[in-house]
């Protein structure tokens, strides 16, 4: 296991990310920042804060994506539903999607999916504090907090709670 | 939850009924949205197998599918093949060849769901099996009751009416005591006869020892084919012995849950003033049905094992 931010590299990504937001968004009329349960909204929120000091308020929403997963039934050992919470209408609003690490894109593509079913957005964007490669889905991200090279077999955690972020090899024999 | 079907509470674990319930709560939010609609079951198919008559059950069932997003077939008893003389399994042959990956069966005899759930891959879901269980209509009772006192443990649930011949009582009692709930029942004599010891609940015969105690009250349809017969006089000495009225009411606890499972007869096992007043979850349990039976089909559709060939 190693720390590849540890909590200064962290909070300076997250500031980041969120200023790079703050830039594309100022001028835009009616927006919300959305975040993809469950590690993609205490980043959402923390964005929020720190867009609000440089005077945006954005709308906020958050969403569950695990019954529009490509893996329902096959991967998952037993899908567990959170909420989700458009409290605004979709329709004509500009969305960014947040999430905490990107990998191959299915969770992000399945957000779009849900997202949709709320109404037609004026425009989907994609902020993430963490793209860790290996995309199997032609998804790019809007803005990125940091990019680090792990495997495929990797598992990348954003620890708020330990201010940091880690990366846990496994090794097969 | 790791069963391919949903027949009956009686031998259902406790944590099964937590996910079912956690997962149908869930599953209310999709009610809420405009576009009604979750991908999970897309492409599925999932069959009306109604031997008895039902709208509400059967209107329910096949919301549920089609929010998640299955593709549903109705069997209309009255104009089918039971009527030109098909026996059951012939039936469920024919219709197995068209391959459904889910059946809902609702039956005029207990135990046919289990025989259609032995005899083919399908996920079967019981809609009432004779007298025997109605099962999601238990679930979305539990999940009502869950929602108005938070955990079931330790409530008291009194049930009021024809216990003897009720499907939807039998599979209340089975679940809310796995849960830990007490269930008290009452009703005439002819219908709430002693020899109930069979089923783990305390027999009573006076509505108001039970109400005053119960922190939900469940009021049984009194079927109207009975009435006039030896087991029952009339609906009036049943409205005025075992009715359900606001005098009634009053010696309960002010927030006593009052449920029904439906259709209601406004007079006789319950006022209309109760069934319209504040401590009435009548409608809700409607509301509830849906999301319970979204989350059976969820469940046993992807409970892993394959259902058609």
């Amino acid at each position: 296991m190693r720390t590849v931010l540890d909590a200064d590299a962290l909070r300076a990504a997250v500031e980041q990310l969120s200023d790079r937001v703050a830039d594309a968004m100022a001028g835009v009329p009616r927006w919300a920042l959305v975040g993809i349960r469950s590690g993609g909204v205490p980043l959402a929120d923390r964005i929020a804060a720190r867009v609000a000091a440089r005077g945006l308020q954005p709308l906020r929403g958050d969403v569950d994506i695990t019954l529009y997963r490509d893996d329902l039934y096959t991967g998952l050992e037993k899908p567990v539903l959170g909420d989700t919470d458009l409290p605004f209408e979709v329709g004509g609003c500009g969305i960014v999607l947040v999430d905490d690490v990107l990998f191959t894109g299915r969770t992000v593509r399945a957000a779009l999916e849900e997202v949709w079913d709320f109404g037609r957005p004026a425009f989907i964007r994609l902020a993430v504090l963490v793209d860790r490669g290996h995309r199997e889905l032609p998804i790019a991200p809007d803005f990125v907090g940091a990019a680090v090279r792990t495997e495929q077999s990797d598992r990348v955690t954003v620890d708020w709670a330990a201010d940091r972020v880690i990366v846990e090899t496994r090794r097969t024999p | 939850m790791k069963r391919k079907d949903m027949l009956g509470l009686r031998d259902v674990a406790r944590e099964e009924i937590q996910e079912i319930l956690d997962v149908a709560d869930q599953m209310r939010e999709v009610g809420r949205r405009r576009v009604k609609k979750v991908p999970p079951l897309r492409g599925r198919t999932v069959v009306m197998l109604f031997f008895e008559a039902s709208t509400r059950t059967r209107t329910s069932f096949e919301l549920a599918a089609k929010r998640l997003s299955a593709d549903t077939l109705g069997f209309n008893v009255s104009t089918s093949s039971t009527a030109k003389g098909e026996s059951l399994m012939d039936t469920a042959r024919n219709i197995y060849a068209m391959q459904p990956d889910a059946v809902v069966v609702r039956h005029a005899y207990a135990g046919a769901p289990h025989m259609l759930a032995r005899a083919f891959p399908w996920s079967v879901l019981n809609a009432g099996d004779g007298i025997n269980e109605h099962p999601s209509q238990a679930l979305l009772d539990m999940l009502t009751m869950r929602d108005r006192l938070g955990a079931l443990e330790g409530r008291t649930v009194a049930i009021v009416g024809d216990v003897q011949h009720s499907r939807v009582a039998r599979s209340n009692i089975y679940g809310l005591t796995t849960m830990g709930a007490k269930v008290v029942v009452a009703g005439p004599g002819t219908m709430c006869r002693s020899e109930l010891r069979g089923l783990p609940v305390e027999v009573r015969h006076t509505v108001d020892d039970v109400v005053r105690d119960a922190d939900v009250v469940m009021m049984l349809r009194i079927q109207r084919e009975r009435l006039g017969r030896a087991v029952l006089p009339s609906a009036r000495e049943y409205a005025a012995f075992y009715g359900l009225d606001l005098q009634r009411l009053e010696r309960a606890r002010p927030d006593v849950v009052v449920m029904h499972p439906g259709p209601i007869n406004r007079g006789v096992e319950i006022a209309a003033d109760v069934a319209d007043g504040p401590n009435s979850v009548i409608l809700d349990q409607v509301t509830n049905g849906i999301a319970v039976r979204m989350a059976l089909l969820f469940l046993t559709l992807g409970s892993g094992e394959e259902a058609t060939a």
